[in-house]
């Protein structure tokens, strides 16, 4: 490994515990999210210098979750990019705190999909808001966010024969996790799902098409849920309660719909090459993927771009012994049962970043033995259309 | 219930849909950098330039990918059926979203590469809706 910099470490962690809350608000979610967070770190309130908001809680983010937390801090960030906000947030955390505008930086996230039954998936778009170029062109044909990333895993298979068997290992892999994580056990429970065990690919081939070639299975949950993390300077970490988890290397891009364009390939192509570049480390050396899970293919998808392997070639990568947290091979991937039988209330983005500390850290319910490097990629908006990718490398001391 | 209708005023696309009334499917190309703008805007996305020309498209192209939704809550959508959504590759370069429609089975009868063509479906709000059926 060559010589990493170490400008800001995340130091404190908390993932909101319930899947179904009702009577909840977002806001409150992020509040008491950002208390356990900080108290993790062994900080307090006061500690906070800088907010950062995916505008998940209020209008006028930056300045009425400044008010309601109590907080007046010297740096206020509201990037909002959707499930990737949060890599996004920490690169931008992470900037601001190598050149000493802030100390200690907070990034929550709160939200009650599923209790206020928003059909993130399947419910189409509705044509709300201000009327916009995009909206119009996309609204009067009925494509669900299921079936805009069907519309990836079909192209996927027509161009690189990749097969459903080989997208179910994805799900496969990622519920064995989610059965040794009582939280995503119970939230499986709270939101009903059927079978609460592990599964086979058959159980994923066999759940009913949602979307071709999308299976139930290999569809993210919608729930309620939320967290924190605080990220902060060197001379902070030092005295924390928990180990740093250094922030090494850090991308941002975006991908859209583009004439001629392939639909395979997101925006990981263009984030990631900066982020391991920085981090001075390969693909091959990262031990824990927290790779954003909404859909089998996403994560696929993602793997190559990512540079795990060529691109064409995720359906054998994923066949071969990696994945799961015990497997031969690295990477080991969304230990925590990830956003297909965990954790995704709509912006999975922060619990990638939650799971990839609590592996360096030596914390996972399903920890992988000496976890040293992790990459956290948040992938925002839909990954055939409009999306945003932030990737994260992070490292343990 | 109708399909969810384009919403005006919405300057950019709004000559996209006038033309539709006349069943013709528009698009732009920059006439400083020649290449093609889609979806419709004032500028051109590759060069900046705001000096465009509309041009109007023979709706013969080819489905780039496709996927056959079998769940969709919004109450259009809900009692369709399996229907069929694509991205479509027309010949004179650009990429729009769409119904592949008109086939017998759209699980079975759509495919990745099949040549289709324009099928206009009138809408109540008085403009037309490009959905694509097999050429
Ligand atoms: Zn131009």
């Amino acid at each position: 490994m060559v010589s990493q910099r170490r400008d800001a470490a995340i130091v404190g962690i908390h993932e909101y515990p319930l899947r179904k809350a009702p009577g909840v608000t977002p806001l409150q979610i992020k509040a008491e999210s950002a208390a356990r967070a900080l108290a993790d770190a062994g900080l307090s309130w006061k500690d906070v210098d800088g907010l950062y908001d995916a505008q998940d809680g209020a209008g006028m983010s930056g300045l009425s979750l400044s008010e309601y937390f109590g907080f007046k801090p010297n740096v206020i960030d509201t990037t909002a990019v959707g499930g990737s906000s949060y890599e996004f947030q920490a690169a931008h955390a992470r900037r601001a705190i190598a050149a000493g505008k802030c100390r200690v930086a907070l990034l929550t996230y709160g939200s009650t999909a599923a209790s206020g039954m928003v059909h993130i998936g399947t419910g189409g778009r509705e044509g709300g808001g201000a009327p916009s170029p995009q909206g119009n062109m996309t609204d009067p044909w009925g494509v669900t966010l299921i079936a805009n990333y069907a519309m990836v895993a079909h192209r996927h298979m027509h161009q690189y024969g990749t097969t459903s068997e080989q997208l179910a290992r994805i799900s496969v892999a990622t519920r064995a996790h989610a059965m040794r994580n009582p939280e995503a056990v119970k939230a499986m429970t709270d939101l009903l799902f059927e079978n609460i065990r592990e599964i086979t690919v058959d159980d994923v081939l066999n759940s009913r098409m949602v979307a071709d070639p999308l299976h139930l299975l290999e569809c993210c949950m919608v729930s309620d849920g939320g967290g924190a993390v605080v990220i902060a300077s060197p001379e902070v970490a030092r005295d924390c309660r928990q180990k740093p988890v250094w922030i090494i290397g850090t991308g941002e891009a975006t991908k859209y719909v583009e004439n001629g364009g392939d639909i395979t390939v997101s925006a990981a192509v263009q984030s990631a090459p900066p982020a391991f570049g920085e981090a001075g480390v390969r693909p091959d050396e990262i031990d824990i993927g927290m790779i954003y899970d909404s859909f089998s293919i996403t994560v696929m998808c993602l793997l190559e771009d990512l540079g795990f392997c060529k691109k064409g070639e995720g359906g054998q990568f994923v066949s071969e012994d990696r994945l799961h947290f015990q497997s031969k091979l690295k990477p080991h991937i969304n230990t925590d049962g990830g956003g297909l039988s965990s954790n995704h209330p709509g912006m999975r983005g922060i619990f990638l970043l939650i799971e990839a500390a609590r592996q360096l850290r030596g914390q996972s319910t399903s920890q992988v033995e000496g976890a040293k490097l992790a990459v956290a990629h948040g992938n925002g908006g839909q990954l055939g259309g409009t999306h945003t990718g932030g990737t994260i490398i992070l490292a343990r001391d | 219930m109708p399909r969810p209708q384009p919403r005006f005023p919405e300057p950019d696309t709004q000559p996209f849909w006038e033309a539709t009334k006349n069943h013709e499917l528009k698009y732009q190309v920059c006439t400083a950098c020649s290449k093609v703008v889609f979806f419709p805007r004032r500028h051109c996305n590759h060069c900046g330039s705001v000096e465009t020309e509309w041009r109007t498209s023979k709706g013969e192209g080819t489905v780039y990918t496709y996927s056959v939704v079998r769940l969709n809550r919004h109450p259009a959508f809900r009692d369709l059926g399996a229907y069929a959504v694509a991205y479509i590759d027309l010949d004179e370069g650009f990429r729009i979203l769409s119904n592949v429609i008109g086939v017998a089975d759209p699980l079975m009868d759509v495919k990745i590469g099949m040549r289709v063509r324009v099928k206009w479906e009138d809408q109540e709000s008085s403009i037309s809706l490009p959905l694509f059926e097999p050429a």
